[in-house]
């Protein structure tokens, strides 16, 4: 069942997994091994011991995704595989941006901070480090108007998510 | 008391019932041989790491436990992958136990270190790496469950030398529940009411079986069914010997070298109920047109086998042996009855089929591979217990050695492993001490493990090899031959020891055959002889497995003879 180009579909993925030696290679080894695609993945310990939560983007259309699902749930150390599509979600991704600081751009870059609400967490003669927290597209459309400034470096977390809590 | 971790193994080992252990010593397993010997679990010392592992891999397919090895670090673990791969691949229990250098050398480039745990995640059921002796007993009780579980597979655990040495308190683990690991045996009523309705509105069903079948033990629940629905059988390479080759409703094997009927029938039927199977390419050539006028019912354990190839109409996950028992309950409380009259034009068709196109194969001067295998069938009366190495010798056993029970037929299927058949024999050898094990082989594929000839004359375990000899790497050579503008780029074994002196060196019987009149005796002698044994068959040097559907082609597109 070949995937359709047509029909994918961006899948924010969340796993809740053992943490064991060699777990993280099991997870990539599996995308690497099988041909399917990864966008971002962050992983750290969640506050029950011995437990990571890997958060992981992918795209694919329903059979590549259900697949990768299905075979990310055979692994021996996955608890629980939670695929966010189609439930109301909330996901944050942080970047920091190294951005060459000319006198004559420095006010324009910190004009540009507060309309993201962003912050600069480090000021050097030559540059600001700004640190921005949003989805996807706020940070997209961060660097895209930036980048003519002129960006020396970039950091990027790569999406976290949560299903949003019921509103009754 | 204080146990040490090589003592430790040994307990854990006979907990879990193992009574033979197939292996290689070398320096990291040295405490774990000092106590292997003290125990009386029987070691046998192959004469390569990876046939060890094909050894236990057979093991575990005649006698249906978990088979186990036992070699020492770098390169004795890295022989064993082929081994591995070919088990994870046709889902076969074998535990993998490896030397592994002290933990204070991991990492450091140490003597024969190599990283054995990350080469085999991906051809691993699960795999892990001992780092403190105290974790010793529970890693060993989850390898044998998590190997024996669900779909089984192979499973690997490396083991340090200065574990192997340390010492901790030995409590044994009575129970064993992992909260991320849990199968499931009984499938949803729901799907399996879904499926019900569709065999009631079928016409022409018919059963599709894989090694599922076999590794679930479902033989029985599966004949049942078959003839509750009047549902004629093929079965997958894997899946032979999974239904009777004597019955009525046996439409013999499916896929590239599948039976012309077989695969008419995939063609022609309106539901195809497929069951311990995952829709391999060998099976279905073009997916797209594969089976496309017909439903689809998918009954597995494992949930990644469904929907991963073939799209199908009902998915049931769950144990093929308990999930057929239910169907067969669920039908017979109900009454189920098939409409005599359709049924019957369903199978006049398929006959038809068979007539028209049987197995077969031509007349010759020389002795034709078929014939071989036909007489040894004859001889044999069905009851051997068949392994085969990788190649056409492995298709014609497929197609002219009628498995009759399961765990019968022993081939690397899904990896295609040359080199498999003669470990593997030893191994089925060694769990059925009485039974007649004959692997038949190519003249290529033999000597892939021909030293393992030398373990089967030292512990008197009376393996027979027939050797379909015809001087080339046969199947690669038909692939030239018909795709390859009959180019037989670097096919043709030019020169090949003379096995009945080889086997005669080993200090095993030789015998050979050059014509086609001396067949049936040089088997009678080879399968009398009350040791070891290779009969070496010269024969027909360009005979092509037929019919067969080239790679990509529909299952339909069949060259035939």
């Amino acid at each position: 069942m070949e995937g359709n180009n047509n029909n994918k579909q961006r899948h924010v993925i969340s796993l809740l997994v053992e943490n064991e030696p060699g777990v993280l290679a099991r997870i990539a080894g599996l995308f690497s091994g099988r041909g399917f695609n990864i966008e971002s993945l962050c992983v750290a310990e969640t506050l029950e011991e011995g437990i990571s939560r890997i958060t992981l983007v992918t795209t694919g259309d329903e059979n590549i995704v259900e697949q990768i699902k299905k075979q990310l749930n055979k692994l021996i150390n996955v608890i629980k595989v939670i695929d966010y599509i189609g439930t109301p979600f909330v996901e944050r991704e942080m970047v920091l941006v190294k951005i060459r600081a000319k006198p004559e751009h420095r006010a324009e870059i910190l004009r540009m901070v507060d309309i993201f609400r962003a912050r600069v967490i480090d000021v050097g003669t030559e540059s600001y480090t700004v640190e921005v927290t949003g989805n996807q597209d706020k940070i997209s459309a961060f660097l895209t108007l930036v980048k003519p400034i002129g960006v020396k470096e970039i950091a990027r977390t790569g999406a976290v998510a949560l299903a949003r809590d019921k509103k009754k | 008391m204080k146990l040490s971790g090589a003592k430790i193994l040994m307990r854990c080992l006979m907990e879990e019932g193992v009574d033979v252990i197939f292996g290689y010593p070398g320096g990291a397993v040295l405490d774990i041989y000092h106590e292997l010997v003290r125990t009386d679990i029987k070691h046998i010392l192959v004469r390569h790491e990876q046939g060890a592992v094909h050894a236990a891999d057979g093991y575990a397919r005649a006698s249906g436990k978990v088979g186990v090895c036992l070699v020492t670090s770098g390169p004795g673990a890295t022989n064993t992958v082929t081994g591995i791969a070919s088990a994870y691949m046709d889902s076969i229990p074998i535990v993998v136990l490896t030397g592994q250098v002290p933990t204070r050398l991991i990492g450091n480039d140490a003597f024969q270190e190599v990283d054995i745990v990350g080469i085999t995640r991906p051809c691993t059921k699960h795999n892990y790496l001992v780092t403190k002796v105290e974790r010793l007993a529970r890693v060993i009780k989850e390898a044998f469950y998590i190997a024996r579980s669900g779909r089984p597979g192979p499973v690997l655990v490396d083991l340090p030398k200065d574990v192997m040495a340390q010492t901790t308190e030995y409590k044994p683990i009575q129970e064993i529940k992992l909260k991320t690991y849990n199968p499931t045996y009984v499938p949803n009523i729901k799907q399996l009411e879904r499926g019900i309705s569709l065999i009631k509105a079928s016409k022409k069903p018919m059963i599709l079986a894989g090694g599922g079948v076999i590794s679930s033990k479902a033989s029985n629940e599966l004949r049942e069914f078959a003839s509750l629905i009047q549902a004629p059988v093929a079965t997958t390479l894997m899946g032979l010997g999974a239904f009777p080759a004597s019955s009525e409703l046996w439409l013999g094997m499916i896929g590239m070298h599948g039976t012309y009927w077989a695969n008419m029938s995939s063609v022609h039927c309106d539901l195809m109920i497929a069951v311990g199977v995952r829709f391999d390419d060998r099976v279905t050539g073009k997916t797209d047109t594969f089976a496309r006028q017909a439903k689809i019912i998918h009954i597995d354990i494992d949930p990644t086998s469904i929907r991963k190839n073939i799209p199908v109409t009902v998915p049931v996950v769950g144990d093929c042996r308990i999930t057929l028992e239910m169907l067969n309950k669920l039908l017979k409380e109900e009454g189920f009855q098939t409409d005599a009259k359709e049924r019957e034009q369903w199978l006049q068709q398929i006959l038809k089929w068979k007539r028209e196109k049987p197995l077969t194969y031509g007349n010759g001067n020389h002795i034709k591979p078929q014939y071989v295998v036909e007489t040894l069938y004859r001889l044999t009366k069905g009851k051997a217990i068949v392994t085969t190495e990788v190649g056409q010798n492995q298709m014609w056993t497929a197609q002219f050695y009628h498995f009759d029970s399961p765990n019968t037929f022993i081939t690397s299927g899904g990896l295609g492993c040359m080199g498999f058949g003669l470990p593997a024999a030893i191994g089925a050898q060694v769990a059925r001490p009485d039974a007649l094990v004959v692997d038949v082989a190519g003249d290529g594929s033999i000597q892939m493990n021909i030293q393992e000839l030398a373990t089967a004359v030292q512990f008197k375990l009376p393996v027979k090899v027939v050797i379909l000899n015809n001087g080339y790497l046969g199947m690669v050579r038909q692939w030239q031959e018909l795709f390859y503008d009959k180019c037989y780029a670097c096919t043709e074994m030019e020169h090949a020891p003379d096995f009945v002196k080889l086997a005669e060196a080993y200090g095993a019987a030789g015998f050979r055959a050059k014509e086609p009149h001396e067949v049936e005796d040089v088997l009678r002698k080879g399968l009398e002889y009350p040791g070891p044994a290779i009969m070496d068959f010269w024969v027909e040097k360009e005979e092509k497995v037929y019919p067969m559907v080239p790679a990509g082609a529909s299952i339909s597109e069949m060259l035939l003879v």
